[in-house]
């Protein structure tokens, strides 16, 4: 269930976890976005590095979410009823 | 913190004994047994406040009140009672709902998929939909004084959960909760970043400074976290609690940011929330799949306990909802009246 990855599909496009050490995980979370752990930041397709202020974050995989690159709920109206 | 002003027999008679103006003896557990008679066990005023008393004394307790007071056996006696009826009448209340979104899930779903099932087909009215388009600053106000009562220490009552959990779900309450509790950052915890924002709208940010003005079933939602957070064998309606509590939070949320901004209120209010769409997507998703999945895989039995906290919050979530806009619909506040708290006194 988790993984060391580098980057995570957004939508039709792919955003890249930044962090200092190896020790990266991810976890796919079904119809939602993709919690990671232990990145310090996550670059978006501009370039634009957006700091990871908590443990953990999630990083939105729907591409519908108004605060890109993190999952703010939307995924829910989109997906589910 | 100050010791509330009762509303009934029992009340009365707890303010007393903690006051120590009176002894605790047999009659306060026959006073508790006549309280826990009332027909309303989910929102009764007295029931709730007694409760409430004998809560905080757990949390920070009162001003001029021995701390002792908190494990002496003929109060917990007294605080038994209470909670047995509190206790059956959720689990009465919650079966329909636990049912609906057992079905709405599906018969292959994990738990993960139920514990969504249920949210999302739990029907109840919408404070945040109100809050978003039509509510006056002073009705914003109201609701941040009866959240006040839960929000001014939250993340606590789940933080009693943690010891009693297994490994894996323990590690992840741990780093869900060291996020409420501002991940290492004194001015970023929740609790911190709301008193803040009633500050900066003028209200009372003190600890316990607005029980007297909320109506029983705000003390009850307060209640029912406290309820499963000092129990252990409740220790898995505690997490379903959390969970619920965690993915009914980023979307409404939104809603409440702008609500305050189209009121024009603080910034400092409107960053709590804003706070919350953002850490609540992060926590809803620990708090269904690695702890409340991962405690269920290990211990299949806390399935039906993990639904009833998840349907719990929801259902004492939606009871405070329903009073308050009634009274708005009404053309009332949803707070107490002012002779209403002295009446009683
Ligand atoms: S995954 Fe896109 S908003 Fe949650
Ligand atoms: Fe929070
Ligand atoms: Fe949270």
């Amino acid at each position: 269930m988790s993984a060391t990855a580098r980057s995570i599909a957004v939508g039709e496009g792919e955003v890249t976890l930044e962090s200092a050490t190896a020790e990266v995980t991810t976890r796919v979370c079904p119809n939602g976005p993709v919690l990671v752990r232990g990145a310090d930041a996550v670059r978006d397709e501009d370039g634009t590095l957006h700091p990871a202020t908590r443990p953990v974050v999630a990083v939105c995989a729907c591409a519908k979410s108004q605060r890109m690159p993190w999952c703010d709920g939307t995924h829910k109206v989109v997906r589910r009823g | 913190m100050h010791l509330p002003a009762p509303r009934g027999p029992l009340s009365a008679h707890l303010v007393d004994v903690l006051a120590g103006e009176v002894v605790l003896d047999a009659t306060s557990v026959a006073a508790a047994r006549a309280a826990a008679g009332t027909s309303a066990p989910l929102t009764d005023d007295d029931l709730h406040l007694s409760l409430w008393m004998l809560y905080e004394l757990h949390y920070r307790g009162f001003d001029g009140v021995d701390d002792g007071w908190e494990w002496e056996p003929q109060l917990l006696a007294v605080r038994r009672e209470l909670e047995t009826v509190y206790e059956r009448a959720l689990r009465t209340a919650c079966r329909k709902a636990v049912d609906a979104g057992v079905a709405a899930a599906g018969p292959d779903a994990d738990l993960p998929e139920q514990l969504f099932g249920l949210v999302s087909s739990f029907d109840g009215p919408s404070l945040a939909k109100h809050l978003h388009r039509e509510a006056t600053a002073e009705q914003f106000k109201e609701v941040l004084v009866h959240r006040s009562i839960y929000q001014l220490k939250e993340a606590d009552p789940h933080t009693w959960t943690i010891p009693r959990l297994p490994d894996g779900p323990k590690v992840a309450l741990v780093e869900l909760q060291y996020d409420e509790y501002g991940a290492g950052r004194a001015h970023r915890q929740h609790a911190h970043l709301f008193a803040e924002g009633m500050a900066t709208c003028g209200l009372d940010r003190t600890y316990g400074a607005y029980v007297d003005a909320v109506p029983g079933l705000t003390l009850a939602l307060s209640n029912a976290m406290s309820l499963f957070g000092l129990h252990r064998r409740l220790r898995g309606a505690s997490v379903g609690h959390l969970a619920a509590l965690e993915a009914t939070s980023s979307l409404p949320c939104k809603k409440y940011v702008g609500g305050i901004r189209r009121l024009d209120l603080p910034e400092e209010i409107a960053e709590y929330f804003d706070e919350h769409v953002e850490a609540d997507a992060v926590h809803e998703q620990v708090a269904v799949r690695d702890i409340c999945g991962a405690l269920v895989e290990q211990q299949p039995e806390l399935r039906t306990e993990v639904l009833f906290g998840a349907a719990a919050c929801l259902l004492t979530d939606s009871l405070l909802a329903e009073h308050v806009l009634t009274s708005w619909q009404l053309g009332l506040g949803s707070l107490r009246q002012p002779q209403q708290t002295e009446a009683v006194a």
